[in-house]
């Protein structure tokens, strides 16, 4: 419909000169003989053709608009849904800062290429092909003459387009690394100050910034060669065909008109050339980002939804807790080292397990392949019998909710933070949420309460706060399994008691697992698993394993003697 | 065809294209000259239709072939002049123009970094990122072409149209006839197409803000399931931003339509009109081939001031978003402020020993809060004496984090002074400052660099042994077993390492440069109850002949500090050793032990109880 609206726009537009042509060699003589008609057509001829191709050319404007715009919205959504639908140790090997600029830098340019150049081009194609057609049918000759310019302006657009793709991707790799070192800076603007890095940032920024430069100029000279060498053929080529066309209408084989209107279609001819030249630019710009957007759209989930999801089947025993058994699992990471040696563990519906052992020993692992963060290198994670690999994600993500250490907030107000545990609680629900946790009291202090925005992921509101609307959203989502991963490390001794009491009611009859540092968590346990180096090396009940003379018990020591 | 004029552009819009000068005037020489030769070469094209006229009324008519070939080399020549001419223009361009928006990128890059962080709480860095790219972006386009090129076009078009007028008096009239309702509609066209470009840069703005949230918080979104919502609401601001982009196509495809339909009428009457004279030997035909041929050279220029103008509204739209963050001022360093010391203070210069950390009556609340909300700290008065550890405890929220961060001046006291051994922190420049205190952060951030930058960033110019000494106080063993040992690239853009991990990095940060005065903001929150006691064995000694503030939450960390106070809703209440404030203040008491008790923290008797204790131990 676009490409149609084009060709009836350019249809229009073109006949200018051949109107001229026929005023000129039938126009003139008529008129001299007293015959209007000729003139009357030609005005009215020229009148039509200009109304068509302003209509024209407003209709596909709209047309093209609204496809390009279809194009982007889908490209924009599907960069975004993918990196989404990634796994979560895709994004720890991707950084944030490249993600952001596939999806507006390398979005912006192809949303140049679409809305300018690829207009562009057609424009400049069809009015090549017009043109051609009108010369070639004006007068063969002097068609074919230009038609064979057309053979270096080719071998001049490839010569470019070579050379300008090296350029072009360097560009984009440039502006991603400033990207990156801009982001990252914004975000961290706190120890930035603090450590007084702004110099050394200016510096290295300078850096990168400057790379850039160098490739951006270096696209614009490449671009500046084009346009020199394509007008050195076309005006070669305008030159030649005055030259030969006077020459023949001063001989008598060509009229005037014809003549004139060769020259005035040679004009509109290599008018478009350096549009063209724009069009290569945006073009080239846009096929580096695209190689990149498609890079990252071919990274496969790590972790795929499942193809033939499995329900899970119904409670029994009128609790939400349900069974977890890692049955033979190990893990290791793609780059190599294993980081949890093949194990079995059973966890019962309904217990709460809690998870000690040092730094590294590999809790937070377990954590994630319970939470189906990452999919298990061997082996399978059950959920009452249902491999979490089969089953459907909405589904997984209702029985099983992780709250982590990192509080992340998105902008947006409090009650919405929350929410985000279940987004179709009512406003009842969210207080209740937060209270039982105890984390109204701070929120009615906020300014706006419930209502209040935490703007910048949550710069006003405190680690511990923080915390604590994460519990709230955890809570909120009712799940069957809680995982809860250092979630109290930023609480106040009574702000984690609270949720310890708190706790106690909510996993009530749910499946529990606890990582935390602070032994207190202990209290609330049924059972202790104690992990060294990927392998759990104590696995019991607490008032078992504290009477005895294991690493926990000494770790018990340790942490009550710490809380004297 | 018509002349559509750039003194048509809105004065605002005018305006805040001026204050691009700055960075334009580095490299005006070549601009000037590149839009001197476009001027030229553009004219070129106009000589040649009267070469044109030349041949045809001329050697044509006679059957002169000599005549023939010397206008067709005429036109060759004029040809490689203009071809040379306008690739020069660009070469002259290329380099200066990427030099100005990388200039500007540095600018705003530099003058964010030392913005207040109250600054940042306030603005999405997405929205900071989107003016640092594609508004420079398009200001740099702006400069190579709508720039030069409204300047070119309305020359040329009024070079051409008094050649016109010179050929033919009433034929160029008639071309002139559309000029006055043209300026009008592009006067109009483009007050709307500012108001909607704004709208569509804005838009652009917070989708990448959501972009970045979904990245940032890609755990949490995946643990609750949410990618489908989170989607959703990306499509909606995705589509939010569609109608606004086709709104902006609307009101483009409309002038597009009138700046193309206008002209083209006025030259089809002339044809007619020009036919006419010339049946009537009025005119000859070279004149009227060539009449044509000019006005046709001349629409490539009417009809591109259209998208020349709303380009210029655009790069006015990303000038002004650029200047709106440039404009908020840097923080006011000592020099500018006067320097007059209040009498009764200790002279310039301080002994060594020195006189601690001391707040006076430091009340704080933040610079965009309504001028009647409680203040977030009010009349907080605190001694740290040289070498002494002061323990801060409060419940969550109370503000510890907030005075923590007033003492490097991440935030400024909104009244009352804190001193650095006597000396007014607000007239100690702030790098200095910085250098005298070390802080650790809640939270810990790295960079993308290596542990030893990472670490060593803490003190510019320390060795390898501060390095190994920093990393063996914070328990950092575990760095010898990364890949490369310290040499690591860790960050966003290297391995990413686990919360205690990152922490202990960050408290060997602190330690690294032995600083006269350390803040650590619960230092020790993320570690093993075993790591956490070594690491508390090792930052004892560092901490002995140390000014230091430690926000504790637990009692072992507290244990690090000679004396500990207690901050409740804003305010200091009580100040002692430990033991004393676990007899005297029962709301310390409760913190510390997390025992049930009857009221809840901050109450006045409670208040009161430890009003006792202050009084004696803060003197």
């Amino acid at each position: 419909m676009a490409a149609l609206l084009l060709l009836l726009q350019q249809a229009a537009a073109q006949a200018g000169p051949l109107l001229v042509a026929y005023a000129i060699d039938r126009g003139v003589p008529a008129f001299r003989t007293g015959d209007h008609g000729p003139l009357i057509a030609i005005g009215a001829g020229y009148a039509l053709c200009a109304a068509g191709s302003g209509g024209f050319q407003y209709a596909f404007i709209r047309a093209s608009a609204r496809i390009n715009q279809d194009v982007l919205l889908d490209l924009r959504g599907r960069i975004f849904r993918h990196a989404q639908a990634l796994s979560v140790d895709f994004h720890e090997r991707y950084t944030s800062g490249r993600l952001i600029s596939r999806s507006t830098t390398d979005v912006e340019s192809l949303r140049e290429l679409l809305s300018e150049g690829l207009q562009e081009l057609i424009g400049v194609v069809l009015a090549f092909v017009y043109i051609s057609a009108m010369l070639l049918w004006l007068d063969l000759g002097l068609g074919a003459l230009a038609v064979l310019s057309f053979v270096p302006l080719y071998l001049l657009v490839r010569l470019y387009q070579r050379r300008a793709a090296e350029v072009f991707g360097r560009r984009s790799t440039a502006i991603a690394a400033v990207i990156v070192k801009f982001a990252e800076t914004m975000n961290g603007i706190r120890p930035v100050q603090a450590f007084r890095r702004e110099r050394a940032n200016d510096a290295e920024f300078r850096v990168l910034n400057h790379r850039h430069e160098r490739s951006n100029g270096d696209a614009l000279l490449e671009m500046a060669r084009y346009v020199v060498g394509s007008r050195l053929v076309a005006n070669t080529t305008v030159a030649g065909i005055v030259l030969w066309g006077a020459y023949r209408v001063a001989g008598g084989t060509l009229a005037l008109g014809v003549l004139a209107a060769a020259v005035l279609y040679l004009r509109r001819l290599y008018d478009p050339i350096d549009r063209l030249g724009m069009f290569l630019n945006s073009y080239q710009s846009a096929a580096a980002s695209l190689e990149k957007i498609a890079g990252l759209l071919a990274q496969t989930p790590s972790v795929p939804e499942a193809e033939h999801p499995r329900p899970l089947p119904a409670t029994t025993g009128g609790f939400p807790g349900r069974e977890v058994v890692f049955d033979g699992v190990s893990f290791a990471y793609r780059t190599g080292g294993e980081v949890l040696p093949r194990f079995d563990l059973t966890i019962p519906a309904g217990q709460t397990v809690a998870v000690v052992g040092s730094t590294g020993a590999g809790k937070s692992t377990l954590a994630k392949l319970l939470a189906r963060f990452y999919d298990p290198t061997d082996g399978r994670v059950l959920l009452d019998g249902v491999d979490l690999r089969e089953l459907d994600t909405p589904e997984l993500r209702r029985g099983v909710v992780m709250v982590t250490q990192e509080a992340f907030l998105f902008s947006g107000t409090v009650a919405e933070n929350i929410a985000i545990g279940r987004p179709e609680a009512t406003r009842e629900e969210i207080v209740e949420a937060a209270r039982a946790i105890g984390a109204h009291e701070f929120i009615s202090g906020l300014p706006d309460g419930y209502d209040t925005d935490v703007r910048k992921r949550g710069g006003r509101i405190s680690a511990g706060q923080r915390q604590l609307v994460a519990f709230a959203r955890a809570l909120l989502a009712d799940p069957a399994v809680l995982i809860l991963d250092e979630a109290t490390s930023s609480l106040d001794i009574p702000g984690e008691r609270a949720v310890q009491r708190a706790m106690d009611t909510v996993l009530h009859g749910r499946t529990a697992v606890v990582i935390a540092h602070r032994l207190s968590t202990v209290e609330i346990a049924d059972r202790v698993l104690v992990m060294e180096h990927g392998r759990v090396v104590e696995d019991g009940a607490p008032a078992d394993l504290i009477a005895g003379t294991g690493r926990f018990a000494g770790l018990h020591r340790a942490w009550r003697e710490s809380l004297a | 065809m018509s002349e559509t004029d750039a003194t048509t552009k809105d004065r605002s819009s005018v305006r805040a294209l001026l204050r691009l000068w700055p960075y334009v005037r580095p490299v005006r020489a070549r601009l000037f000259s590149a839009a001197f030769v476009a001027i030229v070469a553009s004219c070129l094209s106009l000589v040649f239709p009267l070469v044109l006229k030349w041949m045809v009324d001329g050697p044509v008519t006679d059957g002169d072939p000599g005549g023939v070939w010397l206008g067709a080399l005429a036109l060759l020549l004029l040809g490689i002049v203009e071809a040379v001419l306008f690739g020069f223009r660009r070469w002259l361009v290329a380099r200066p123009l990427s030099s100005v928006e990388a200039a500007m990128r540095a600018d705003l890059f530099r003058h964010l970094q030392r913005l207040p962080v109250a600054f940042h709480d306030r603005w999405p860095s997405g929205q900071l990122l989107s003016r640092a790219t594609t508004d420079l972006m398009l200001l740099r386009m702006f400069l190579a072409f709508p720039l030069t090129f409204l300047l070119v076009n309305t020359t040329t078009i009024l070079a051409g149209f008094v050649i016109l007028l010179l050929q033919d008096w009433s034929l160029g009239v008639v071309l002139l006839a559309p000029v006055v309702p043209l300026v009008i509609l592009c006067s109009l066209f483009e007050s709307k197409y500012s108001l909607v470009a704004r709208q569509a840069q804005d838009q652009v703005g917070d989708l990448t803000t959501v972009v970045e949230e979904g990245v940032l918080g890609i755990r949490i979104i995946k643990g609750f399931g949410r990618h489908r919502s989170q989607a959703l609401a990306f499509r909606a601001l995705a589509q939010r931003l569609r109608a606004t982009e086709l709104g902006k196509a609307r009101l483009l495809a409309g002038i597009w339509a009138l700046v193309m339909t206008i002209p083209e009428l006025a030259i089809g009457a002339a044809l007619v009109l020009g036919t006419v004279q010339v049946a009537d030997g009025a005119l000859s035909a070279g004149t009227l081939v060539a009449f044509l041929s000019t006005a046709l050279a001349l629409r490539w220029p009417v009809e591109s001031m259209g998208f020349l103008l709303a380009m210029s509204q655009e790069s006015a739209t990303a000038t002004e978003r650029f200047f709106e963050v440039m404009d908020v001022q840097e923080e006011a360093e000592p020099s500018d402020r006067p320097t007059a010391r209040q009498a009764g203070e200790e002279p310039p210069g301080l002994p060594e020993s020195g006189d601690g950390l001391r707040f006076e009556g430091v009340s704080f609340r933040y610079p965009d809060a309504e001028p009647d909300s409680p203040a977030v700290l009010d009349r907080i008065d605190l001694h740290i004496r040289p070498g002494e550890t002061m323990a801060l405890v409060g419940a969550t929220g109370s503000g510890k984090t907030t005075l923590t961060a007033l003492v490097p001046r991440l935030h400024e006291v909104t009244s009352g002074r804190i001193t650095l051994d006597g000396e007014d922190i607000a007239l100690i420049p702030r790098p200095r400052l910085r250098e005298l205190v070390s802080v650790a952060f809640e939270e810990p951030t790295l960079f993308s660099a290596s542990v030893a930058e990472n670490v060593l960033m803490g003190a510019e110019g320390a060795d390898e042994e501060a390095l190994s000494r920093a990393l063996d106080v914070a328990q950092a063993g575990f760095v010898g077993a990364l890949p490369q040992g310290a040499r690591t690239e860790v960050g966003e853009q290297g391995l990413s390492l686990s919360g205690g991990q990152r922490q202990r990095l960050a408290l060997a940060r602190a330690v690294v440069g032995r600083p006269r005065f350390l803040v650590l903001d619960d230092p020790l929150s993320a570690l093993d109850v075993h790591t956490e006691a070594l690491v508390e064995g090792a930052l004892r000694q560092v901490l002995k002949d140390t000014t230091a503030l430690v926000v504790a939450h637990r009692p072992s960390t507290v244990m690090l500090a000679d004396r500990v106070a207690l901050i409740s809703c804003g305010r200091i209440t009580a100040v002692g050793t430990h033991q004393e404030l676990l007899r005297g203040s029962e709301e310390y008491a409760w913190l510390m032990s997390g025992a049930e008790r009857d009221r809840e923290p901050g109450t006045a008797e409670d208040t009161e109880a430890g009003a006792d204790v202050v009084e004696e131990s803060v003197r």
